[in-house]
């Protein structure tokens, strides 16, 4: 069987031929360009916090805000108190933290967990990787006015 | 079995060569040295082209990186998905809602991807019911189902949903005539009266630009013959719509013999433009229709279901000049326009050659009245008077056709197993490759569009046979990728598909992959049962229904204790995940439900329905790998008996009174 069906295809071969060279050179005269292969999708970490200037007295609309926003997509995890549930405790925070530190924990909470130590260091003590809850810059302002009006400031 | 397959696979094709010229390679040959650089993506790469497969008996939509084969996703449509709780949790029940209640499961056939001037724009993917008639609307931002819309007066729609050139309109064709209720006569008739009372009909569902929201705009009444396929107009015939029509013997048993007696059946043109002016002129007849519009909101997370009683119809036999037939030889198939809009395909399924008909003398022939006669009260042009000419001894059973965008056609040959390449203006055949085995559809990136990009063709086969692992009786179905880039095909990768791919089209990547959206924004929840703080969350009692308003995130579900549950009562969890972050679903099942669970993106809320049958305490948790404490991630709820006096309460990280004394004893 095998036999018969390589010699049949041998004979067809070489009776017939296939394509008009013409007609193939002007094919691949105009074909496309190839669709260029996406890049590689670089994952987004916003943009990491320099500075941040704090004034006194504390803006109160600012804190309401910040309130709000806590209520949404903080509380899940962080207590007002000093108790640890999933991530630690507010109380006290902008004291051990400079304000830098927590606005780029909020933002850009995956380079600091790859890169600052003491960011690694509360990933041991809670052993989960602080989400990214999207805020935007003004919104994570607003988180740390009311973290600090948390800490008692006026 | 395997060498008897292969003599089928092999001999059928070669057996035709000798009638027509090129030899297929043989498998080993067919693959040269580079294929594997060809479609190996690397690791964090990205393919270059999405690929929309349809499910066929699955009634989903699989989405395929190109030219790799990968799976990457399996939209639900038309079938329940307990793994999203797709038509289980109490948000999506209602886009599975027909006239014939709640209907589960469908067959999708055809893919149409939305376009703007004729080429793909990245907006919408659209795909058929068959069995319940239906049209499909998906976003390719969020990749959901986001409309339904069920054709009345519709039977088997087969012919579906292809597009206008600007997608001004998706068509459903009734692939099954049959008796017609609208006007409230007897459809008890006997079946062998078919001629009598049988009828066809064709609906042009209009799509909103904006929003995408579909409306059955017109219906024409058609004679009760089958619509196959069908393809709008482009450039030059833009304003035209052809559909491939069969059992035109009008036949009502037996079809696989008695409606293949004739030599031609038609290709039916339609001007929907002059239908459209028609319809303004107050020449549309209403009528009596009941079919289900359903639609599903990003903002509220759910879908409503509304019942449509009317439709506008038009009648092309007393209108004249709507509807024409062209003949074309046995049983055709695939109806594929060409590119530039001047060529319309048409592949008769158990003809010996391919017949492509003009545009533009369709045009001058209907001007001459160069008509054969009549069929059923609609003109039949004259088969020379319309034709291009025809492609000679193509392959055996040639059933669609997909196009290069460099003067090419593709067309799959189900019989002899190929896809046989052949130039449009000079209908010569220059290749054919084996494919494996028996292909249907074919598939070229843009291929059915004004701009194709002619690098590849995928086959997407019936048979698979020997070509994978086996797994039983059951088998995966088979799909290979040709490049198409340079002279001859080259067979370069097989990959496996799910359900039973029909149509499929792929696009560039880069119309897509921007827009995807990545979490929906809690403050944009506008679902009535959303909680969008662990604050609000809470358990509401409103007589023997419960409603559970409750919250995830890494890594608990606030309430987790529920007590104060009684037999007969039943729950309803509205879960909103709290994450604002990408890819950080969370699941939610509880013991003994009798649907599914569900999965909840970030931002999203959604409802499981859950009756308690038992007395007791039943864990719940989420199912979705969420963190290192996902395992935590668990709650109960306490069932107790039919009139207890339990009281209803709920919590999250209180300890309980109970263990505080177990402790003391």
């Amino acid at each position: 069987m095998k036999l018969k069906i390589l010699m049949a295809s041998m004979l067809s071969i070489s009776l017939f031929a296939c394509t008009s060279k013409q007609e193939a050179e002007d094919a691949a005269k105009n074909s496309p360009s190839p669709v260029e292969a996406a890049a590689e999708q670089p994952e987004v970490h916003g943009v990491e916090i320099k500075d941040l200037e704090l004034t006194n007295p504390l803006n109160k609309e600012w804190i309401t805000n910040g309130e709000k926003i806590y209520d949404s997509k903080c509380l899940s995890c962080h207590k007002l108190t000093d108790e640890k549930v999933v991530g630690p405790g507010w109380k006290g925070v902008t004291q051990r933290r400079k304000p830098i530190w927590i606005m780029n924990m909020i933002l850009n909470v995956e380079i600091m967990l790859d890169e600052d130590p003491e960011a690694q260091l509360l990933l041991e003590q809670c052993l989960i990787r602080m989400p990214n809850q999207n805020l935007t810059h003004d919104e994570a302002r607003q988180v740390v006015e009311f973290m600090r009006h948390n800490d008692g400031e006026k | 079995m395997k060498i008897y397959h292969l003599i089928t696979a092999t001999a059928v094709p070669l057996l035709l060569l000798a009638l027509t010229g090129c030899a297929p390679k043989n498998p080993t040959q067919a693959i040269t040295g580079d294929a594997a650089e060809k479609v190996y993506v690397a690791p964090g790469k990205h393919d270059a082209y999405y690929s929309f497969v349809s499910g066929g008996f699955s009634g989903q939509v699989s989405v395929y990186g190109l030219p790799s084969g990968r799976l990457f996703r399996v939209i639900p449509v038309f079938s329940q998905d307990p793994q999203t709780g797709w038509g289980y949790s109490e948000e999506t029940k209602p886009m599975l809602n027909t006239s014939h209640g709640f209907t589960p499961w469908d067959d999708s056939h055809h893919i149409a991807l939305s376009t703007t001037n004729g080429e793909h724009d990245g907006k919408w993917v659209f795909i058929n019911g068959n069995n319940t008639p239906r049209i499909a609307r998906i976003s390719l931002k969020t990749f959901r189902t986001e409309e339904v819309i069920e054709i009345p007066n519709a039977s088997g729609n087969h012919s579906s949903p292809f597009l206008t050139e600007n997608s001004e309109y998706a068509v459903a064709g009734t692939r099954f005539s049959f008796p017609l209720d609208y006007d409230g006569e007897t459809v008890d008739v006997p079946i062998n009266s078919y001629k009598k009372n049988f009828k066809g009909t064709v609906s042009f569902v209009s799509i909103n630009k904006e929003s995408g929201n579909m409306a059955v705009a017109f219906q024409l009444l058609l004679p009760g013959i089958n619509f196959d396929l069908s393809r709008g107009g482009r450039g030059p015939s833009k304003d035209w719509f052809f559909f491939s029509c069969y059992n035109t013997e009008l036949a009502n048993t037996l079809l696989e013999v008695n409606a293949s007696q004739k030599d031609k059946d038609f290709i039916m043109a339609v001007n929907w433009k002059k239908a459209e002016q028609y319809i303004a002129a107050g020449k549309g007849k209403k009528l009596n229709v009941n079919y289900a519009h359903n639609v599903y909101s990003d903002e509220t997370h759910t879908s409503t279901s509304t019942m449509i009683k009317e439709i506008l119809a038009l009648d092309p036999i007393e209108l004249k000049d709507i509807v024409y037939f062209m003949p074309c030889p046995k049983s055709p198939h695939g109806c594929d326009v060409d590119p530039s809009g001047k060529y319309i395909v048409g592949s008769g399924k158990l003809a010996a050659l391919i017949p492509v008909f003009s545009f533009d003398k369709m045009i001058a022939a209907i001007a001459a009245k160069n008509f054969e006669g009549e069929f059923e009260g609609i003109p039949v042009l004259k088969y020379e008077s319309v034709l291009h000419g025809e492609v000679k001894k193509p392959g055996l059973g040639p059933l669609h056709t997909e196009f290069d965008g460099k003067g090419f056609a593709y067309t799959s040959m189900f019989v002899s197993s190929e896809i046989v390449k052949w130039n449009i203006e000079n209908l010569t055949v220059v290749d054919r490759v084996p494919t494996y085995y028996s292909i249907g559809h074919l598939s070229i990136p843009g291929g059915p569009t004004a701009k194709p990009h002619g690098q590849y063709v995928i086959a997407y086969n019936k048979i698979t046979k020997d070509r994978y692992l086996p797994t039983g009786p059951e088998l995966t179905q088979s799909a290979q990728i040709y490049d198409i880039s340079g002279e001859k095909m080259k067979l370069l990768l097989d990959f496996p598909t799910i359900g039973e791919p029909h149509y499929a089209e792929a696009l560039p990547a880069k119309l897509v992959e921007p827009n995807s959206v990545k979490f929906f924004k809690i403050e944009d929840n506008k679902h009535p049962y959303v909680t969008k703080s662990e604050k609000e969350a809470k358990v509401v009692r409103q007589g023997n229904q419960v409603h559970v308003y409750m919250t995830c995130i890494r890594s608990h579900f606030v309430p987790d204790n529920i007590e104060g549950i009684k037999m007969g009562d039943v729950l309803y969890f509205h879960i909103t995940n709290l994450e604002q972050d990408w890819d950080v679903p969370h699941g939610f099942a509880i013991k003994g439900a009798n649907n599914a669970e569900l999965l909840i993106m970030p931002g999203e809320t959604a409802t499981l329905k859950w009756s308690p049958d038992r007395v007791g305490v039943s864990p719940m948790y989420c199912t979705d790998f969420c963190s290192a404490l996902h395992q935590e991630m668990q709650g109960y709820v306490r069932v107790s008996p039919a009139g207890s006096s339990t009281p209803l309460k709920w919590s999250t990280g209180e300890t309980p009174e109970a263990n505080l004394s177990a402790d003391v004893k």
